[in-house]
């Protein structure tokens, strides 16, 4: 018999054709990139908004967010105070964890727990918190040391995990990522979420189905959702062109009008509310990447002005940003309450000349030699920004040596460590949105506060910058009910971290996204992306 | 010193050689070879020609960021004829300091491969034996995968043995290394078959007989008479090192982005490519064409020249 080939051909052509359309009629992928990778599947491995916006899927918290950012019954149907100092929840019954195992206050008491326990990064959430405990089957209760008015709020961004899975996995405690560990939860996740882990290949893809038993109805349509870490802007933005992918989270400032011209591409933009600014190590007595031994040139308010004069933040909007930023003084973005516009007013530009004087008038009248870390896929134009920020310092004498690397490693090195311990870093750039409560104490607390282990304040001053009156202020406002006096104690809290120039705010930068015209989503101003809002047509 | 009869004599004997006539009868070849001189120049002496110094930061400023080049629009600037990136860097001057590092290290690698070729392949044909055996294995091993990858594998090694920042302070000599070790093979066993030839012969043999060291005879007497084909063989490799090297820093595994090659300007410049700053990219990329272009052009000459059975 002869073997036909061009006949068997054109059977197996059309076979695949006919499986193409049978598997493009009603199965929905949803490709997206960015330009990094999730660190962990470990939701509280860090503080980190597109960690815990990427584990949301997989691990709800007590509550969430609707698309407006409102709070809404998530994990507990109720919650409130039964007086100033108790927190109560009541639990969803007859929701189930994906390996069918059911959830109850066990499951909550646990995860609290392991997220104000060690390894984890959650723990400035913890700060009021006293105990913790199991009521009934479907209550827990939580008791502060002083009103905590918005710990539902803080909370909304924790995802509950299962006791079982944690205790048989050997993940009882989260992995610390400040040390590089790892354990079962950083490469697995099980959640009562909308979405399951189907593959996680670090740095390369993750793949995630929907949960066939989950307890909401589910508003997204898909069927499937694969991440992939795409380094190279150019790279991202030619597969977005070519449909290799339906979505970009963050398109780089020098393609966003490109991409507004192409037929089949939306973009969605948006004022962000993280607040990007430069750190220096200011407690330390000797930096640790420097030339200046036996002293801390930053613990020289000279020296901070200095720097901070000397960066140019509107020439950063001009060409590095393509005027895709919200140049800014303070470290709160407006729309979050505490925001004081009047006080947003960075200093005058110093001449490189002027700025030399001040280096001279603090004991360095030939400038000095400082390490720089820098992440290169987290914030938009992370390295840029530092590169322009070596050369705007160089022109007053100080020798920046820069280190630009992936989110990983950067935030391994550079956050403060599990036992209280400064980051290793002497001049740094990180952002911070206060998601959690929108409100600026978030950012007293984490970041401006002296840093204290026990009272779990300061946990992301990353160098130790410390003023006791700003600290003082910081803790009576948390408990302040008094709108105007609560305002008052800002504006002297603001004003005490401007004039110290304890950081270098930069700016807020733009969100910006890109999908396929086909894709419905919703883009919240935090810059999380819950896939459970994602349709595609 | 050579006496001043000395250089004439030899002068008027190159004059007379085929070589030169070959190279005077081909226009091809002079282009070749003037563009490639006058490149090295420039890159040579980019230090005094450059109008900027590029990778100093105390001289760059944002303001002068993205400036086109003067002929594309009115928006350029005299000062910058290529235009600039978005941090203000001069493209010509990067590319005349990014050409001299190029060149360092292809230049750099071949003279590694080289050293280490040769020595093999004289070791390997003049003592044969299991050395020759053990060595010419080796190469054949390597052979097997493709230079680059190998250039990679050596990269990705030391990558891992010490930190990001120590790294990119040794970049230079790790990527010199590797590349040298990924083209050494070429050379050990082109010079071993001219070994196998010449020692057999009578000059060596002679050689032997009055009781020289093997050292010396593969030195003094046998390596002279194999430099030919290493010649050729070198020249045709720059070219390839410096493609080597643009491959592995446009992948981003080169040199960083503070002391840019062609390869790494061509990687930085390919970022916002698709946002319409094509200069970034495509002057670095035309001046690695060129370079490259050019010296495989006179490579190609050297080795019909100095083949015998080509004539």
């Amino acid at each position: 018999m002869k073997f036909d080939f061009r006949h068997s051909m054109s059977v197996a052509a059309l076979v695949c054709a006919g499986l193409a359309t049978a598997t493009t009629a009603d199965a929905k992928t949803f490709k997206w990139a960015n330009s990094g990778d999730v660190s962990s599947m470990d939701p509280y491995a860090r503080q980190e908004t597109f960690l815990l916006t990427f584990t949301a899927n997989i691990y709800e918290g007590l509550v969430r967010r609707d698309k407006a950012l409102k709070l809404e019954p998530a994990l507990a149907v109720k919650w409130g105070q039964t007086d100033k100092n108790t927190w109560f929840f009541d639990l969803r019954q007859g929701v189930k964890f994906t390996d069918g195992t059911p959830f109850t206050a066990d499951d909550v008491v646990f995860s609290l727990n392991r997220a104000n326990g060690p390894g984890s990064n959650m723990g400035s959430n913890f700060a009021s918190v006293k105990e913790i405990k199991k009521v009934s089957d479907f209550r827990v209760e939580v008791t502060t040391k002083y009103p905590d008015p918005l710990l539902a709020d803080k909370w909304a961004a924790l995802g509950m995990m299962s006791k079982a899975w944690a205790e048989k996995n050997n993940a009882v405690n989260s992995a610390d990522m400040t040390k590089n560990e790892e354990n079962y939860s950083t490469r697995n996740a099980m959640g009562t979420g909308p979405f399951m882990l189907k593959e996680r290949k670090a740095g390369e893809k993750t793949i995630l189905v929907p949960n066939p038993g989950w307890w909401d109805k589910p508003t997204h349509n898909l069927t499937e959702v694969i991440f992939t870490p795409v380094a190279n802007p150019a790279t991202r933005v030619a597969a977005l062109k070519a449909g290799d992918i339906d979505m970009m989270y963050e398109v780089p400032p020098a393609d966003t009008e490109t991409l507004k011209k192409e037929a089949n591409i939306k973009v969605l933009e948006g004022p962000e509310t993280r607040v990007v600014y430069l750190g220096m190590d200011q407690e330390r007595d000797e930096l640790l990447e420097s030339n200046i031994k036996g002293k801390n040139p930053f613990k020289d308010k000279r020296v901070r002005e200095a720097f901070h004069r000397s960066v140019d933040v509107e020439a950063i909007k001009r060409t590095v940003m393509r005027g895709q930023s919200f140049p800014t003084d303070l470290m709160v973005a407006p729309g979050i309450n505490g925001y004081m516009k009047e006080l947003d007013k960075r200093p005058a530009l110093l001449k490189p000349e002027e700025a030399k004087k001040l280096l001279a008038a603090a004991g360095y009248p030939n400038g000095f030699e400082v390490g720089m870390d820098c992440p290169n896929d987290r914030y938009v134009n992370d390295e840029k920004i530092c590169q322009a920020v070596v050369a705007m310092l160089a022109k007053i004498g100080v020798k920046v040596n820069l280190r630009a690397q992936t989110r990983n490693l950067y935030f391994a090195k550079i956050l403060r460590k599990a036992d209280g311990k400064p980051g290793e870093t002497s001049f740094y750039m990180l952002g911070w949105s206060p998601a959690q409560t929108y409100d600026v104490h978030n950012v007293f607390e984490a970041l401006i506060q002296t840093p204290n282990a026990a009272s779990k304040k300061g946990m992301f001053n990353a160098g130790g910058y410390s003023n006791p009156a700003l600290d003082k202020l910081a803790d009576a406002l948390e408990q302040e009910t008094d709108k105007a006096k609560r305002n008052e104690m800002i504006k002297q809290a603001t004003k005490l971290y401007v004039d110290d120039y304890a950081y270098i705010p930069l700016h807020q930068q733009a969100v910006v996204w890109a999908a396929r015209k086909n894709i419905e989503l919703v883009q919240p101003a935090d810059n999380t992306f819950p896939l459970r809002f994602v349709t595609v047509k | 010193m050579w006496a001043d009869t000395d250089v004439k004599a030899w002068l008027a004997r190159a004059a007379d050689s085929d070589v030169w006539w070959s190279f005077k009868s081909s226009t091809l070849t002079i282009v070749a070879a003037g563009a490639t001189l006058l490149i090295i120049a420039i890159a040579l002496l980019s230090p005094l020609l450059a109008p900027h110094t590029p990778f100093d930061p105390a001289t760059l400023s944002l303001s002068d960021g993205l400036k086109p080049p003067v002929f594309w629009s009115a928006d350029g600037d005299w000062t910058f004829p290529l235009g600039t990136d978005d941090q203000g860097r001069d493209v010509l001057s990067s590319i005349m300091y990014g050409t001299r590092l190029s060149l360092l290290v292809g230049f750099a690698s071949v003279v590694v491969a080289m050293v280490l070729g040769i020595t093999l392949g004289l070791l390997s044909g003049y003592l044969g034996g299991m050395l020759d055996a053990v060595i010419m294995r080796v190469a054949d091993v390597q052979l097997t995968f493709p230079a680059i990858l190998v250039a990679l594998l050596i990269d990705g090694v030391v990558r891992g043995l010490i930190s990001v920042q120590r790294h990119d302070e040794i970049a230079i000599y790790v990527i010199v290394g590797a590349i040298g070790l990924s083209f050494w093979v070429q050379y050990a066993r082109t010079v071993r078959s001219s070994v196998l030839v010449e020692k057999n012969k009578e000059y060596v043999q002679a050689a032997r007989v009055i009781g020289l060291s093997p050292l010396l005879i593969m030195v003094r007497h046998v390596l002279p008479n194999v430099t030919g084909p290493v010649l050729v063989i070198a020249t045709l490799n720059l070219g390839l090192a410096i493609i080597s090297e643009a491959t592995l820093s446009f992948l981003g595994v080169g040199l960083p982005s503070t002391e840019p090659s062609l390869g790494t300007l061509i990687r930085l410049g390919n970022e916002v490519l698709q946002s319409g700053d094509w200069w970034i990219t495509v002057f670095p990329g035309a001046t690695l064409a060129a370079l490259v272009l050019a010296v495989n052009l006179l490579g190609d000459w050297l080795r019909d020249a100095l083949n015998p059975k080509l004539r």
